[in-house]
């Protein structure tokens, strides 16, 4: 299958080919890649995308090990109100 | 070995901005040492947020010249930035707020910064979301507005990797050395590198960099806070303000926001569930069409605060150790106007803003301080 029909984030959209063509703007570590293609800051937070970015980094720059990037809570999304529900029990 | 013309620390807004700046005044032979990723400290942190409403003449005078300059970035930059000029409601609670804010709107507009007092029909019709319930009023600036920090960040890098600068991250900075008073060398982890200029646009590192040539900066780094939504059709475009309370919506459709927790300084940068309670409770009071809307990312970043809110910018008491700190959470809306005014300062020994000179490291020494009381999230 072609680099630019292979979803690696569904969540933004973002494809192999799109990652390949970052890389080699100069977009090499795993933290400013995802800056700048914003691969998993969709809904799912990273969930299925993250893993397969780090394999695909770790064939394109010939490393074994890709640093893993940090990840932020909430765990799943919740929405605001979930926590007005808490301050009326106040 | 390896010399450069500037050497920077830090690869945030003022590092990139200097950088761009120098090299547009044709200063080509620039190095930039980032020890982590590219806008990895309060850059790409920050809350988006450029503003002029302030209530010093230093603030609104620099502010009101960086927005000229956000301009000129949005229009020539090659990449988007994402500026706009959606503009700062800043929701009033009661008179007396009413009455200080009229105050400050005045002192902006007779510095040429366009700020009105709204009242509630006016609000309404700029954000009808609004709840109004518990305000007397705004102060407006149309002007004012955001733009994307990691976009800014690779906008900048693509300028000036493509002018000259040089630009080295995952790079830590070890030591810098001094020859006749004045700064020879900066030694890192990989490297040793000779330099005219020296920098310190190391952000929450900026005190620690300044202390190994035995310069003390009154900086404290203090935690804050921010959220982002789920992405969400296109609905708001100021930043709204009322009382610690932040909030806009990003180009990609995320609402952005923060709240002030009053901690102490530290230096972690964790996220916390209490922040989340606090900014929850508050944006739906303020806009509660929210309260539905899922909550998908929070993180930390600092505010690097000096004793009176404002940055520090400009000589120190080495000649050829240029500073760029301290910003108090407004780093990066001054990132232009400070690059501009760094690049000046090394290449003609002065600052072309005469507002600029009250902002040295110097004022801490003679007790020339100044207070800004606008200072939110």
């Amino acid at each position: 299958m072609k680099d630019n029909l292979i979803f690696i984030c569904r969540c933004e959209d973002v494809t192999l080919e799109e990652i390949k063509e970052a890389f080699n703007k100069g977009f090499k570590d795993i933290e400013s890649l995802r800056r700048h293609l914003k691969i998993g800051t969709g809904p799912c937070q990273g969930k299925t995308c993250i893993p397969l970015l780090e394999k695909t980094l770790a064939q394109l720059s010939g490393k074994n090990k890709i640093e893993t990037i940090s990840t932020r809570p909430p765990e799943s999304p919740v929405p605001f109100g979930v926590f007005i529900k808490e301050d009326k029990k106040e | 070995m390896k010399s450069f013309d500037v050497v920077i620390i830090g690869g945030g807004i003022t590092g990139l901005s200097t950088a761009y700046y120098l090299n547009k005044m044709g200063v080509k032979n620039v190095l930039i040492i980032e020890k982590n990723y590219l806008g990895s400290g309060s850059t790409g942190r920050c809350g988006t947020g450029i503003r002029q409403q302030f209530t010093t003449k230093e603030h609104i005078v620099l502010m009101r010249e960086s927005v000229k300059l956000w301009k000129e970035w949005e229009n020539s930059l090659e990449q988007p930035i994402h500026f706009k000029q959606g503009g700062y409601i800043w929701l009033l609670r009661d008179n007396e707020e009413l009455k200080q804010y009229k105050n400050y709107a005045k002192m902006q507009n007779l510095l040429g910064v366009p700020t009105q007092i709204i009242s509630k029909g006016g609000i309404k019709e700029i954000v009808p979301e609004i709840n109004t319930d518990d305000i007397v009023g705004a102060s407006w600036c149309p002007t004012d507005g955001s733009a994307y920090p990691f976009e800014v960040i690779n906008a900048l890098k693509f300028f000036v990797e493509s002018n000259g600068t040089t630009i080295r991250t995952f790079e830590d900075v070890k030591n810098i050395t001094l020859k006749n008073g004045l700064i020879q060398s900066v030694i890192t982890n990989k490297g040793i590198y000779y330099t005219s200029f020296l920098v310190n646009g190391a952000g929450t590192g900026a005190k620690k960099t300044a202390k190994m040539i035995e310069i003390e900066l009154p900086l404290e780094n203090y935690r804050h806070q921010i959220v982002v939504s789920e992405p969400l059709e296109d609905f708001l475009n100021p930043m709204i303000v009322k009382g610690e309370l932040y909030f806009t919506q990003t180009y990609r459709g995320r609402i952005i926001g923060g709240t002030d927790m009053n901690e102490g300084p530290t230096d972690s940068i964790s996220a916390s569930v209490n922040f989340l309670e606090k900014f929850a409770i508050e944006i739906v009071k303020t806009m509660p069409v929210l309260s539905s809307i899922r909550i998908m990312r929070q993180w930390a970043g600092s505010y690097v605060v000096t004793p009176d809110h404002h940055p520090i910018i400009g000589p120190s008491e080495i000649s050829n150790f240029v500073l760029g700190c301290g910003y108090s959470g407004h780093g990066f809306m001054l990132g232009p106007i400070v690059g501009k005014l760094l690049a000046g300062y090394i290449n003609n020994g002065n600052f072309f803003l005469e507002e600029a000179n009250h902002l040295t490291l110097e004022r801490f020494k003679k007790g020339k301080l100044i207070k800004e009381k606008a200072v939110i999230g």
